[in-house]
C-alpha cells in the first residue's frame, strides 16, 4: 500500500499508510518512542503504556502501538505531559523491583534500567511491597526470577505465538500476578523446550540462561583436566556484536585465538561435526528412500525441537533422524577417537562447547548423551557467556591476530558452516545426498528457495532420477502447522529441516541481547558470504571427514557410527 | 466408590465438543463436584479443550472462586465486603490466618480448616462476619474469631 496519509508529528509532517499503527509510522520516520510490551510482527496488547503519545482532540493519551493513524492527525511524542506519564509508569514498575542492579546479569543491558535513566528517574517516589518469589533454577537451561519480572508478557507471547509451546503464562491476579509454568512448578517439569526465546525478549533479568561459567573456569584451572572447546557455526558471525563491532563480522580467527588465551588446550570447530552430521544424515535419508523407511524425515540438530516432538508429537518420533546433533557428535569423537589418538583418558577431558543456544545446555545433560556415565559434552556456554568471560579476562578480540582451529576437527566445509542459518542444514544435506545418489555434484550449490528468513520454505529439488519435496521451517509454531498437515496425510514432502528459533541458530536463545532483525540478517549474509567465497563447499569433500571415516568410523551408518553418533528418542512426560 | 477422576470424566463427557469458551463453566462444575481443582483435574480439562495446562491454570488462579486444595472439615468464609471492611474485617482475617497458620485459599495440614475470602455475603448488619460450614458468626473481633476457631477445634477433639 502506498503512503497515502499525512500526519503531523511534533510540528513536522510525515507520511503514513492507512491501516498501520501510529507507532509503525513513527518508527519509520525514526522518531523514538519507548516500548516495553510491544513486539514486532505480533498483535499489540497495549498493556504497558510506555508508548503513549498526545493526539490533538483526544482527551487521554493514546498508546501508539495499538492506535491506527488517521489523515491529518496531530501528534506530540515528547510533550511534558507524555514524558510525565511515561516516567510515572517506570516509577510504578520500580516500586516493587529489587534494587540489585549492580549484581544483576542485565546490568547496563536492561530495558527498565535504560528507561529509568533516560526519563530521569532519580528518586523513589513510590514504594511497594517487594515480591518474595523464589528463583526457579530447576531447568538446566533457563533461570526464572519472578521478583524481577515487570509483567510485560513478551515471554508468554513468544512461547505461545512464535514457538507454540505455552510453557508459561500469567497466573494469579493483580499485584500477585506471576508469570510461570502451570501449578507454579519448576520449568524442568513443564513443557519448556529450553529454546531461550523468552530470555531474548525479556526486558529485565527475570529470565536468563543457566550459567556454567564457574564450572568452566574451575576446569580451566584444574591441572588434572584436559580442557577442550568447540564453537558452533553461528557463534563466529555473532560474537563481534558483543564487542561493538558491526553485525555480520566474522571473527572466527580472532575468537580461536581468544579461546586459546583463555587456556583451552584445543579449539575445535563444530562445523566439522556439522559435516559429519551431514554424512550420517544424508546417508540415513538415502537409506530411508531406498528401503521404504519412514518419510518425511526430520532433522535432529536442534534440541528444542527434539524435546518438542517428544512432548507434543511422540507418534511422529520415528520421522526424526537418529543422528545426534553436531555438538554431541563432536563431544563423542573427542572422548573416543581424539582421546585414543592423543593417549588421554576420556574421563580427564573436560569438553566445553560455545553455542548460540540455551537448549544445548539441556541436550548435553540428556541421559542418552552419556557414554558409560561420561557425558559427551561437559559444559555449554552461550555466545553471551563467552563474551562475559572474555571481558572478565581482559581479552580484546580486536587486539588478537587470527589463528586457525586445531586438527583433527578444525577443518570444515562451507556446508557445515551454513548450519548456523535456517535452511543451511537442508542445503548442506542436499549437496551430499545428491552426490550419494547420482555420484555427481549439484550443478548449482546454492538453493535460493531455501534461503532467507522466511518461517516456512517449501521447494522441490531434482536429485538425479528423484524429485525430492523439501521443507525448511523455523519457529516451532511453523513446525506445528507442518506436523499437523503431515499427520492429516500430506505426502509431497520427503525431508524437513526444523530449527527451533525463528531464523535458525543465528537468532538462537544464547545470542547477544538487544539486537534486532537487521543484525540477524547480517549474520545470515556473513554465512552466505563464507559459502560463496571458500572452495570446499560440500561435507563429503572435507578431507578430514574422509580421514575420520578411514581411520576410525569406517562408513556412514556403520557400527561405530551407530554407537557414537546416533541415538533414539522416546515419548516424554511433561505438563503440556 | 466413585473416584474423583470418574467425576471429572463424567463432567467432560457432557461437554463433548466444547471449545475454550467453556473453560470456566467446566472448571466450576469440576470444583462443585470435587470440592477443589486438583492437578489432575486441571490437566484433564486442559487436554479436553486442547489448551495448554499453563493457560488453564492461569485462568483458574485469576479467579478467587477456584481453590486448589481440598476443603477442610470446617470451611471458613471470611467476608471482606465494604461494610465488614469498615468494621475491621482485615484484622479479623489476619487473626484467623495467624491462628490457623494458613493463607486464604489454603487448608490446614490436619485437614480440619480451610480458609476462603469472599466479597459480600449479604449479612452487612452483622459486620464483620464469617461463616463456618454455613453457620454465621457476627460482630467479630480478632479475639472472638480466634475463640470461635478454637471452639471448633475443641469440639473436634471431644468427638
Amino acid at each position: 500500500m502506498t503512503m497515502n496519509l499525512n500526519i503531523e508529528v511534533n510540528g513536522k509532517t510525515i507520511q503514513a499508510k492507512s491501516g498501520e499503527t501510529v507507532l509503525t509510522a513513527l518508527r519509520r520516520a525514526a522518531i523514538q518512542v519507548p516500548t516495553l510490551c510491544y513486539m514486532e510482527d505480533l498483535l499489540p496488547t497495549g498493556a504497558c503504556r510506555m508508548c503513549v503519545v498526545e493526539v490533538e482532540g483526544q482527551r487521554n493519551l493514546i498508546p501508539s502501538c495499538a492506535y491506527p493513524v488517521a489523515d491529518g492527525m496531530k501528534i506530540k511524542t515528547h510533550s511534558p505531559r507524555v514524558i510525565r506519564a511515561r516516567k510515572t509508569v517506570v516509577e510504578l514498575l520500580l516500586a516493587n523491583h529489587p534494587d540489585d542492579c549492580l549484581y544483576c546479569v542485565r546490568n547496563r543491558n536492561c530495558e527498565l534500567q535504560k528507561l529509568a535513566e533516560s526519563l530521569g528517574v532519580r528518586e523513589r517516589r513510590y514504594t511497594g511491597e517487594k515480591s518474595e518469589h523464589k528463583i526457579d533454577s530447576s531447568s538446566p537451561s533457563i533461570v526464572r526470577d519472578p521478583a524481577k519480572c515487570i509483567l510485560c508478557g513478551r515471554c508468554v507471547r513468544v512461547c505461545e505465538e512464535v514457538q507454540g509451546v505455552s510453557a508459561i503464562d500469567f497466573t494469579k491476579r493483580g499485584s500477585k500476578t506471576v508469570v510461570g509454568p502451570a501449578f507454579n512448578e519448576g520449568l524442568n517439569v513443564s513443557s519448556c523446550i529450553n529454546c531461550g526465546q523468552c530470555v531474548m525478549v525479556c526486558p529485565t533479568g527475570a529470565l536468563r540462561e543457566q550459567s556454567y561459567l564457574k564450572e568452566v573456569i574451575n576446569a580451566l584451572k584444574d591441572p588434572n583436566k584436559y580442557v577442550v572447546v568447540q564453537h558452533a557455526p553461528a557463534v563466529s558471525v555473532t560474537l563481534a556484536e558483543e564487542f561493538g563491532l558491526k553485525p555480520g563480522t566474522d571473527v572466527c580467527g580472532t575468537m580461536t585465538a581468544a579461546l586459546r588465551s583463555l587456556g583451552f588446550k584445543r579449539v575445535f570447530d563444530t562445523s566439522f561435526t556439522a559435516d559429519l552430521t551431514i554424512m550420517e544424515e544424508a546417508s540415513e535419508l538415502v537409506h530411508r528412500i531406498k528401503n521404504g523407511g519412514k518419510l518425511p524425515m526430520f532433522t535432529s540438530c536442534s534440541p528444542g525441537w527434539v524435546k518438542f516432538v517428544e512432548e507434543f508429537y511422540p507418534d511422529m518420533l520415528e520421522h526424526v533422524s537418529s543422528c545426534k546433533s553436531p555438538q554431541q557428535m563432536m563431544g563423542a569423537i573427542i572422548k573416543s577417537y581424539f582421546a585414543q589418538k592423543e593417549g588421554i583418558e576420556p574421563g580427564k577431558i573436560f569438553s566445553v562447547s560455545i553455542m548460540p543456544c540455551t537448549a544445548k545446555k539441556f541436550e548435553c545433560q540428556r541421559p542418552e548423551m552419556l557414554d558409560n556415565g561420561i557425558p559427551d559434552v561437559d559444559a555449554v556456554l552461550t555466545t553471551r557467556e563467552l563474551a562475559r568471560i572474555l571481558r572478565m579476562r581482559g581479552i580484546e578480540l580486536g587486539a588478537l591476530a587470527p589463528e586457525g582451529a586445531d586438527t583433527p576437527f578444525g577443518e570444515r566445509s562451507t556446508a557445515g558452516k551454513l548450519f548456523g542459518a535456517t535452511g543451511g542444514v537442508m542445503e548442506a544435506a542436499l549437496r551430499t545426498a545428491h552426490f550419494m545418489i547420482t555420484g555427481q555434484e549439484m550443478d548449482s550449490m546454492k538453493i535460493q528457495a531455501l534461503r532467507g528468513l522466511g518461517g516456512t520454505k517449501i521447494s522441490h529439488v531434482k536429485v538425479g532420477p528423484l524429485e525430492l519435496g523439501v521443507a525448511v521451517v523455523s519457529g516451532l509454531l511453523n513446525a506445528r502447522k507442518l506436523l499437523d498437515d503431515i499427520r492429516a496425510g500430506r505426502k509431497d514432502i520427503h525431508f524437513i529441516e526444523v530449527m527451533t528459533c525463528p531464523g535458525g541458530c543465528i537468532a538462537g536463545g544464547g545470542q547477544p541481547l538487544g539486537t534486532n532483525l537487521d543484525a540477524v540478517r547480517s549474520r545470515m549474509q556473513a554465512l552466505y558470504k563464507i559459502d560463496r567465497e571458500e572452495p570446499v563447499r560440500t561435507s563429503h569433500t572435507n578431507k578430514w571427514i574422509e580421514r575420520l571415516y578411514k581411520e576410525f568410523l569406517g562408513e556412514p551408518l556403520g557400527h561405530k557410527s551407530h554407537e557414537l553418533l546416533h541415538t533414539h528418542y522416546a515419548k516424554r512426560e511433561a505438563v503440556i | 466408590m466413585v473416584s474423583m477422576n470418574d467425576n471429572i470424566d463424567a463432567i467432560l463427557s457432557q461437554h463433548r465438543d466444547a471449545k475454550r469458551d467453556s473453560l470456566i463453566p467446566i472448571l466450576q462444575e469440576v470444583q462443585e463436584s470435587c470440592g477443589f481443582l486438583s492437578r489432575e483435574a486441571v490437566l484433564k480439562v486442559a487436554k479436553h479443550l486442547g489448551l495448554p495446562a499453563g493457560k488453564v491454570y492461569g485462568v483458574a488462579t485469576f479467579y478467587n472462586q477456584f481453590r486448589f486444595q481440598p476443603q477442610g472439615k470446617f470451611h471458613i468464609q471470611v467476608c471482606r465486603g465494604t461494610a465488614c471492611h469498615v468494621k475491621g474485617s482485615a484484622a479479623v482475617l489476619e487473626s484467623i490466618k495467624r491462628t490457623l497458620n494458613v493463607e486464604a485459599g489454603q487448608t490446614t495440614r490436619d485437614g480440619l480448616f480451610s480458609l476462603e475470602v469472599v466479597a459480600c455475603i449479604g449479612a452487612c448488619g452483622l459486620a464483620p462476619v464469617m461463616c463456618v460450614n454455613g453457620e454465621f458468626h457476627a460482630q467479630l473481633s480478632s479475639d472472638s474469631a480466634k475463640d470461635i476457631i478454637n471452639n471448633y477445634k475443641k469440639q473436634e477433639v471431644k468427638s
